[in-house]
C-alpha cells in the first residue's frame, strides 16, 4: 500500500492528523514535498523572472530596434543596423580600449593580490587571520564613491601623490609619466594611468577572497615537499603555487573584469574625455536618446562575460568562487 | 634541511602583504583628515588648517537629509524583501535536489555577476517599454534584485551547515511544520539572516549605478555625491558626507562578520 493510499483511509493511520487549518497545511506539505518546494520557489522566480530576466529580454529586444536619423524617434521594426553601427571605427575603439583596460586591471590585481592572499592563507593564524580577513572585507564594502572621491583626493595636481614626490624629489619622474601619449595628461586625475590604479584599487579585494581560498587548500608540504626536492622559491611558485592558485585568480578575474567592463564612474570622475563602454552606454541612451544603440553595446559585455565564464567554468574556477 | 611548522613567513612576502593592505586601507583613512580641513577650494595637501566647522554646515543641508533620508528607506524596504526572496530560494535550493536547480542560482547570482550598467538600463528600457514612471519604487525593485543574492547567500552556507537530522528529530518528537520552522530552523539560520540582511542594507545603501537608471529626481546619497563629484559645490561638505557614509557602512559589516563567524559553532553543524 502506498503512502497517499493511507492516509485516504482515516481509520488505521499511524498517527492521527494534525489539528486546525495551520495542521492541515502542515500534512500536505510533509506529505507533498514538491508543492512545498514549488510555493517556496515561486516568489524568488517570479520576482527575477519577471523584473530581472524580464528587463533583460526588454533590452536585448530593444537592440534590434533602429533610431530613425532624421527624427531621432525608435524605429520598433527588427533590423541588425544597430549592430552594424558598433563596428564603426570610433565605437570599435571604445570597445578595444575598455578591454584593453579590463585586462591590464585583471593582472595588476592578481599581481598585488598574489601575497596578500598567500600569507593569510598560509602564515596569518588565529586573530591574525581574522584581521587579515577584515582587512580585506572592509575596503570591499565599504562605498564605492568613497573609495574613488579617496583617490581624486590623492590624485589631484595639488593634492597627496604630488607632495609626496616633491618631499622625494622625484616630481620629474611624474612629469616624464604625465608626458607620455595615451597613459598621461595634465595629472594623474585625468589620465588613463589614474583610471588604471583607482581600477586596481576598487576591485581588488574581489580578488583576493577567491585566490586566498584557493591557496588556502594547497597543503602546507607541497611547498616543502618542492624545496626539499631542491627548487628555488621561484621555481616553487611557477610550478607549484601558480597552477594550484590559478583557479582562484581565474575566479577572481571573473570579478576584476567584468566590473571594469561595466563600469563607467570612475572612467567618468577620474580619467579622459576618451569613453569606455559603460560610459558610451549611458550617453547613448541618456543625452543622445539612442536606446538601441545603448542596448546593443551593453550586449557586448555580456557576450564577452559569457566566453569567460565559460572558459572559466572548463578551467574549474567555479569551484573556488 | 628540516621545515618546522608554525615557521615564519619570508621578508619579502611580509613587506608585499603589508604594502597591500596599506594601499586597500590609507586612501579611506585619508577621508577622514580631509573633513576636517580649512581649505575649501581645492584637495589641497597637508591641509592648512582643522575645523570641525564643517560639521554644522553639513548638518544644517537639507538636501544631505533628504537624500539619506531616501537612502534608509529604500534600503529598508529592499531588505526586507531580498530577506524573504533569499530566505526562501535558499531553503529550496539547500535542502533539496530538482531539476532547475543550478539555473536558480545562476539566476540569483547574474544581477551581481552582470555588470551593473546591464541591470541599470535594462530596467530603465524595461520601465520605458511598460510606460511606468520613476518613484521609489522603481529604485526599490532594482535595489532588491540584487540584494537577494547576499541574503541567499549567507542562508545557503548556514542551511548546509545546519544538519537535517534535527528538523527529522523535530517531526519524531511530534512538531509540526510550522513548529519545526519557528523552533529549530528560524533559530539555527537567524544570524545568518541578519548578517546577510545588514550586508544588503550596505549595499543598497551604497549602491549608485544601477540607481542613476532607477531614479527620476529623487537623489540617494551615493547619487549625491555622485552629483557633487561631478559639479562640486561646497567640497567640505561632501568631505563631511563621506567620512559619515564610511562609517555607517562600517558597522553592520563589522556586525555581520561577527554574527557569521559565532555561525561555525552552531548546533548539528557536522562540518
Amino acid at each position: 500500500m502506498t503512502i497517499a493510499a493511507l492516509n485516504s483511509n482515516p481509520a488505521p493511520a499511524i498517527l492521527p492528523g494534525s489539528g486546525g487549518l495551520r495542521g492541515a497545511f502542515s500534512d500536505l506539505f510533509w506529505r507533498r514535498p514538491k508543492l512545498l518546494l514549488f510555493l517556496m520557489l515561486l516568489p524568488p522566480v517570479l520576482w527575477l523572472g519577471i523584473v530581472y530576466i524580464g528587463s533583460l529580454f526588454a533590452l536585448l529586444l530593444q537592440s534590434f530596434f533602429s533610431i530613425d536619423e532624421f527624427s531621432g524617434l525608435i524605429n520598433r521594426e527588427f533590423t541588425l543596423k544597430t549592430y552594424g553601427d558598433l563596428f564603426q571605427a570610433a565605437n570599435l575603439d571604445i570597445i578595444l580600449r575598455t578591454v584593453t583596460m579590463a585586462a591590464l586591471v585583471t593582472l595588476a590585481s592578481a599581481v598585488v593580490a598574489f601575497p596578500i592572499a598567500y600569507y593569510a592563507a598560509r602564515y596569518a593564524r588565529g586573530r591574525w587571520k581574522a584581521l587579515f580577513y577584515l582587512g580585506v572585507m572592509l575596503p570591499l564594502w565599504s562605498s564605492y564613491l568613497v573609495k574613488i572621491y579617496a583617490w581624486k583626493l590623492i590624485l589631484a595636481k595639488e593634492g597627496i601623490l604630488t607632495w609626496l614626490l616633491v618631499k622625494l624629489n622625484l616630481l620629474w619622474l611624474l612629469d616624464g609619466w604625465l608626458s607620455l601619449p595615451i597613459v598621461g595628461g595634465n595629472s594623474l586625475s585625468v589620465s588613463f594611468t589614474g583610471t588604471f590604479i583607482v581600477f586596481v584599487y576598487v576591485w581588488l579585494p574581489f580578488m583576493i577572497l577567491p585566490v586566498q581560498a584557493a591557496l588556502e587548500r594547497v597543503p602546507g608540504n607541497l611547498v616543502e615537499a618542492s624545496s626539499d626536492l631542491g627548487a628555488s622559491p621561484g621555481q616553487t611558485f611557477r610550478n607549484v603555487l601558480f597552477p594550484l592558485a590559478l583557479p582562484g585568480i581565474v575566479a577572481g578575474s571573473i570579478f576584476t573584469f567584468s566590473l571594469t567592463l561595466g563600469d563607467y564612474i570612475i572612467p567618468q570622475i577620474i580619467g579622459t574625455s576618451r569613453l569606455f563602454i559603460g560610459q558610451a552606454v549611458y550617453s547613448q541612451q541618456g543625452t543622445a536618446g539612442n536606446i538601441p544603440l545603448a542596448a546593443a553595446f551593453t550586449v557586448v559585455p555580456i557576450v564577452i562575460m559569457g566566453f569567460y565564464l565559460w572558459g572559466a567554468k572548463r578551467m574549474g574556477a567555479f569551484d573556488a568562487l | 634541511m628540516r621545515s618546522d611548522r608554525g615557521q615564519s613567513a619570508p621578508l619579502r612576502l611580509k613587506i608585499a602583504a603589508a604594502c597591500g593592505l596599506l594601499f586597500l586601507h590609507l586612501p579611506i583613512l585619508l577621508i577622514f583628515v580631509y573633513a576636517f580641513t580649512t581649505e575649501e577650494k581645492s584637495f589641497v595637501w597637508p591641509p592648512p588648517g582643522l575645523t570641525t566647522q564643517w560639521f554644522a554646515v553639513t548638518w544644517n543641508r537639507p538636501d544631505v537629509w533628504e537624500a539619506l533620508s531616501l537612502s534608509i528607506r529604500v534600503a529598508a524596504i529592499s531588505t526586507a524583501i531580498a530577506l524573504v526572496l533569499g530566505t526562501l530560494c535558499a531553503a529550496a535550493v539547500s535542502q533539496t535536489r530538482f531539476f532547475g536547480r543550478e539555473t536558480i542560482s545562476l539566476l540569483v547570482i547574474l544581477p551581481i555577476a552582470l555588470p551593473g550598467i546591464i541591470t541599470g538600463i535594462a530596467l530603465r528600457s524595461a520601465f520605458a517599454l511598460a510606460d511606468i514612471p520613476f518613484s521609489f519604487w522603481t529604485i526599490v525593485l532594482g535595489h532588491a534584485t540584487f540584494c537577494v543574492v547576499v541574503v541567499y547567500n549567507n542562508a545557503v552556507a548556514r542551511f548546509r551547515r545546519t544538519s537535517g537530522s534535527m528538523i527529522e528529530a523535530s517531526m519524531d518528537l511530534g512538531a509540526d511544520g510550522f513548529q519545526t520552522f519557528r523552533h529549530v530552523v528560524l533559530p539555527n539560520i537567524a544570524t545568518a539572516l541578519l548578517a546577510g540582511g545588514m550586508l544588503a542594507f550596505a549595499l543598497s545603501f551604497d549602491e549608485v549605478i544601477v540607481t542613476t537608471f532607477t531614479a527620476g529626481q529623487q537623489q540617494t546619497v551615493p547619487i549625491w555625491m555622485l552629483e557633487e563629484l561631478i559639479r562640486p559645490r561646497q567640497r567640505p561638505v561632501t568631505n563631511v558626507v563621506a567620512m559619515v557614509v564610511v562609517l555607517v557602512t562600517l558597522l553592520p559589516i563589522l556586525l555581520a562578520y561577527y554574527l557569521t563567524r559565532d555561525g561555525d559553532q552552531i548546533a548539528g553543524s557536522g562540518k
